[in-house]
């Protein structure tokens, strides 16, 4: 993992101080809110329904257990006991006093956190590939280049008052578990033919109220040349997109109306004068040193076929279920990923109890080098288990009450806040999960089923992602009353679609029985078990889902 | 870019001319690191261009630029944020001040300009932040490029009047300032310290 140095430590208390010192000019009234919030958002302060949102940056999903350690204890000394994993891969604290937040942030920087551009028009914590360092599938890990963008990209005096927020996302697997085609930026590391290391770079994609898919700009851009290029579309956006309204000032609605041809043409032409003064160009030297942070750890030999995990498989079938959906293949042969599911049946989505964190943090020093990820779509992960570990590692898992089994099934449901907490919503979208959790929830059920991406958002904000869900679900206010419309066929892989809109919506209490009849619909007219929800939508389309919902045209 | 001559802006302990309390109609301008004189007249769009030194629209000044040529006074050009400024880069030499304008203090493409006319067309004069400038964006306007800045809030006013200068002295990336601004530090490449 990076380790801050002097420089590092230096920065983020010195960032401390002056939050602290704008917190009092507004406490004083000597900021306006409209002054202090763009300083707050920087600062990861977000006001929300019922009271301040803390949202804590975890740059590109890695943390370690000394760090979840200290979210345990924000949760259970600042908020009411739990926090909320993003799929931005943060943590969000839904209760902290505005008073407590200076505080927080010094607990933070012990351990090397911050709550940096959490939020804001500005250049968002930047993620990566849950997996990263990790998979079995990866060319090379992304998360150095992560963290020189993180740093590049903090208090910016350039890109800090952008039109609009700006996210990066990074992958090195052809397989995109990052959903890189939905950000600003996205960027696939890759090897050219002759073995060296750059990127593919992706613009403008977006969800919201207009979603879009990324434009391929560059195919292969040189690693040394990462900042520059950054630099390059960043300085293109920041001068030309659109201020006057703040739903079409994201960079997707500029590549959109500018055309691609022409937008590729405008970073390629800055791109060239900032190679000019030759600043930005990352030494090898450099990447190495960084990269040397993220070296794989010295996993001892364990065997590649674990008889420890046979027999545990043989023994129970809650196990094997386990093993079969939420672990990954990893580089290191004997050793696997493990998904830990934030998803309990009826549970709220990417929450966690201090103590679950506390029991997450201890499993990670145990059985994965106290290493933890957090994905983006609301697990957590421990990347480096040796199959060996894995009975003992579930048995701890299901003591914390964390051993659901259902990692990509249906009850693996990403959601957003909703009406219950943000300000912004116009519909309830955590009931919703728990009902159709709650529907779907027999092991049974979920396995037949399959791979099932259901998203969920509360309003247009698409925060829940649902125009990437394989079955998304919108909550927008229809003349006082919640109704959540349905699309199906999204995703947000490397195949990334967005969902299509299948018809009228329907009413709360109608969603989930809607949603089941999508689902055996499905299994009606699947191929196989081998084609999955996605496959067959794409296969045969929405008029047979249309006609089981709304009855025969 | 070290030809530039840009001026530090640190706040000096002997900071003068706190301006008046009263809501003030004239911007103060913040330069070398206390308020000064303004020397510079804004000139209207339809009034005569005066003696001493004048800053006028970028319109007019490319409208009028031959006969501008003539006068022996230093001239000065206002670039709003959606005019183009690469109009003005052939005749930069000819100019002693590009004021750029905040709308907004969230409105950050001045910034962008800031740091093209610094860096790539290497323009040594004055560049003053002019509109909504406000003490927490000051520091980040400085290391854009700007060196001068025209305050009109209050509270901002009595901040700078009292020494404050909000920055976070630890520079995360290079942005192309002479070297008695910023100068490298620790391990990376990319870190910068106040010089």
């Amino acid at each position: 993992m990076y380790r801050y140095d002097e420089f590092d430590h230096g920065f983020v208390k010195a960032r401390t101080a002056q939050f602290r010192d704008q917190v009092e000019r507004r406490l004083s009234g000597e900021l306006t809110e409209e002054q202090f919030k763009p300083l707050r958002l920087m600062n990861g302060v977000y006001l929300q329904l019922h009271a301040y949102m803390l949202r804590v940056s975890v740059p590109y999903g890695t943390l370690s257990s000394p760090q979840m350690r200290m979210l345990a204890h924000i949760a259970r000394t600042y908020d009411r006991g739990y926090g909320h994993f993003t799929t931005r891969q943060n943590i969000q604290f839904n209760w902290p006093a505005l008073k407590d937040i200076p505080a927080i942030l010094d607990d933070l920087a012990s351990v090397e956190m911050h709550a940096l551009q959490s939020s804001g028009n500005c250049i968002r914590n930047v993620t990566a590939d849950h997996f990263a360092g990790a998979a079995a599938d990866e060319v090379a890990d992304p998360r150095p280049y992560a963290e020189i963008l993180r740093q590049w990209s903090s208090v910016h005096p350039e890109f800090s008052y952008l039109p609009r927020k700006f996210k990066l996302a990074l992958i090195g697997a052809d397989e995109d578990r990052a959903a890189i085609q939905f950000h600003d930026i996205g960027l696939q590391l890759k090897r050219d033919a002759t073995g060296a290391l750059g990127f593919t770079v992706y613009v403008g994609g977006g969800q919201g109220r207009t979603p879009m898919i990324a434009h391929k700009v560059r195919d292969f851009l040189p690693e040394q040349d990462l900042l520059a290029y950054v630099e390059a579309i960043m300085r293109v956006y920041n001068l030309n997109g659109r201020r006057d309204n703040k739903y079409k000032a994201r960079i997707k609605i500029l590549v959109h109306e500018t055309g691609a041809e022409e937008i590729t043409r405008q970073i390629e032409a800055e791109f060239q004068e900032v190679l000019k003064t030759d600043i930005l160009r990352l030494p090898d030297e450099e990447i190495r040193r960084i990269a040397a942070y993220f070296a794989p750890p010295a996993l001892p030999e364990r065997p590649a076929r674990s008889s420890a995990l046979e027999a545990a498989r043989a023994d129970s079938r809650d196990f094997a279920d386990f093993v079969d959906r939420n672990v990954t293949p990893h580089k290191t042969a004997g050793y696997g990923l493990v998904t830990i599911s934030l998803k309990p049946v009826g549970g709220i989505p990417g929450d966690a109890t201090d103590a679950q964190m506390e029991a997450v943090a201890d499993l990670a020093e145990r059985y994965s080098q106290s290493e933890i990820r957090v994905s983006h779509e609301q697990n957590l992960v421990l990347p480096h288990v040796a199959l060996d570990d894995l009975p003992a590692l579930y048995a701890g898992l299901r003591e914390a009450g964390l051993a659901d089994g259902n990692a990509g099934l249906v009850t693996d449901i990403i959601c957003c806040p909703g009406l219950d907490y943000c300000a912004l919503a116009n519909a309830r979208s955590i009931p919703v999960a728990q009902d159709l959790s709650r529907r779907f929830g027999a092991p049974e059920r979920q396995k037949e089923i399959g791979e099932l991406k259901i998203k969920i958002s509360g309003c247009i904000n698409a925060c829940g992602h649902h125009h990437a869900g394989h079955i998304g679900l919108l909550g927008v206010d229809r003349k006082g009353e919640e109704v959540y419309q349905i699309t199906l066929g999204g995703s947000g892989d490397e195949n990334a679609a967005v969902g299509a809109l299948i018809g009228p919506g329907f009413s709360i209490a109608d969603v989930g029985g809607a949603v089941e009849t999508v689902v055996d619909t499905y299994l009606k007219l699947r191929e196989g078990p081998q084609e999955s929800f996605l496959a067959a939508v794409r296969r045969v389309g929405q008029k047979p889902f249309k006609e089981a919902l709304y009855g025969a045209a | 870019m070290n030809a530039l001559a840009r001026v530090p802006v640190e706040p000096a302990a002997t900071s003068v001319a706190a301006p008046a309390a009263s809501a003030p109609a004239e911007p103060a301008l913040w330069r070398n690191g206390r308020f000064e004189a303004d020397e510079w007249e804004r000139v209207a769009p339809d009034a005569a261009v005066p003696e001493g030194p004048a800053l006028l629209p970028l319109t007019r000044f490319l409208a009028e630029r031959q006969a501008l040529a003539a006068r022996n006074a230093p001239l000065g050009v206002v670039v709003q944020p959606d005019e183009a400024l690469e109009e003005l880069a052939p005749y930069l030499d000819r100019v002693s001040l590009v004021a750029l304008v905040f709308p907004k203090f969230a409105d950050g493409r001045a910034s962008s300009m800031a740091r093209v006319l610094r860096e790539r067309y290497g323009f040594a004069g004055e560049l003053r932040a002019t509109g909504d400038v406000l003490i927490d964006q000051m520091p980040l306007m400085r290391r854009c490029g700007f060196d001068a800045f025209e305050v009109v809030n209050e509270p901002t006013r009595r901040q700078l009047a009292a020494g404050k200068w909000p920055d976070v002295p630890y520079y995360l990336q290079p942005t192309g300032a002479p070297a008695q601004l910023e100068v490298p530090a620790g391990t990376r490449p990319w870190t910068r310290r106040p010089g």
